[in-house]
């Protein structure tokens, strides 16, 4: 089966992001197909490549960024949501006149166009958020 | 399902649920700026307002003591791009002592009935909107 993936919620503040990494892990783990990783609202802060979590806890970037090589998942973050947020590629950086980049290896900054071309290409559309 | 991939004829059902407040957190707003880009892929979209989401419908919102954009008035647009079901269900607002009255008027136009301006709000109860939701293909919730 195909599916996508929304994530709404930013990483750490709620379980979503979490639940939503397990999810695609296991669905991948059971031979699915993920169509896309789409991540709206605060689901864009997952992107960063600027936390720093505790040693003994996990990393939810480098959770989605392993997952983004090992499997090819698609992993988008809404541009219009990231604008807002300061989630930002080298590309937008420059355009939008700021002085760091910061999006995450695996990771790609686009429109919600992605989202609903996943709620249309995919089997299964999951949303994980609050 | 493969025959989606050449984007032709092929179209879903979408439902965006709404069950936030429109202000107090970004829900609302963002739920609508999906709805708008959504309306380009022509599906056959709908909207519910369910729990505090109903408010996001209510007449004279204001927005000038809270420094937020008031963007209640992109709800009336909706018409316009073709979104035409909005289903308000009914145990929401008299959960909270709202009628008909208190929410927008939303129309549209009926190209199929000689353009007539028609309501797009449409009150049901919340069996009829479970109903609804079983009825989906994609459901995204906001």
């Amino acid at each position: 089966m195909k599916f996508g993936i929304v994530v709404n919620e930013g990483p750490y503040t709620h379980q979503a992001a979490d639940s939503a990494y397990q999810f695609t892990k296991a669905v991948l783990e059971k031979g699915h197909e993920v169509f896309r990783v789409f991540f709206y609202h605060d689901g864009v802060n997952n992107g960063t490549r600027l936390t720093v979590p505790p040693g003994d806890e996990r990393d939810i970037q480098k959770n989605w960024t392993a997952l983004a090589e090992e499997h090819k998942v698609d992993l988008v973050i809404c541009i219009a949501a990231a604008q807002r947020r300061g989630i930002l590629d080298a590309n937008e950086a420059k355009r939008q006149g700021k002085d760091a980049d910061n999006i995450a290896p695996g990771f790609r900054i686009s429109g919600l166009g992605q989202l609903i071309e996943a709620g249309i290409e995919a089997d299964r559309l999951v949303t994980f958020g609050d | 399902m493969s025959e989606a991939a050449g984007g032709g004829a092929t179209s879903k059902k979408f439902l965006y649920v709404n069950r936030k407040a429109p202000y107090g957190t970004i829900y609302a707003l963002e739920s609508l700026e999906v709805v708008l880009i959504g309306a380009a892929f022509e599906q056959d979209v709908s909207l519910a307002f369910i729990d505090d989401g109903v408010f996001q419908l209510s007449k004279g919102q204001s927005t000038d003591a809270i420094g937020v954009k008031n963007f209640s008035p992109t709800y009336r647009a909706l018409g316009d791009y073709e979104v035409t079901k909005l289903y308000v269900e009914k145990e929401s607002l008299d959960e909270r002592g709202l009628t008909l009255d208190d929410l927008m008027d939303v129309t549209y136009e009926d190209e199929d009935d000689d353009y007539e301006e028609k309501p797009s709000i449409r009150v049901v109860s919340r069996s009829e909107l479970a109903d609804i939701m079983a009825g989906q293909d994609v459901i995204l919730s906001f």
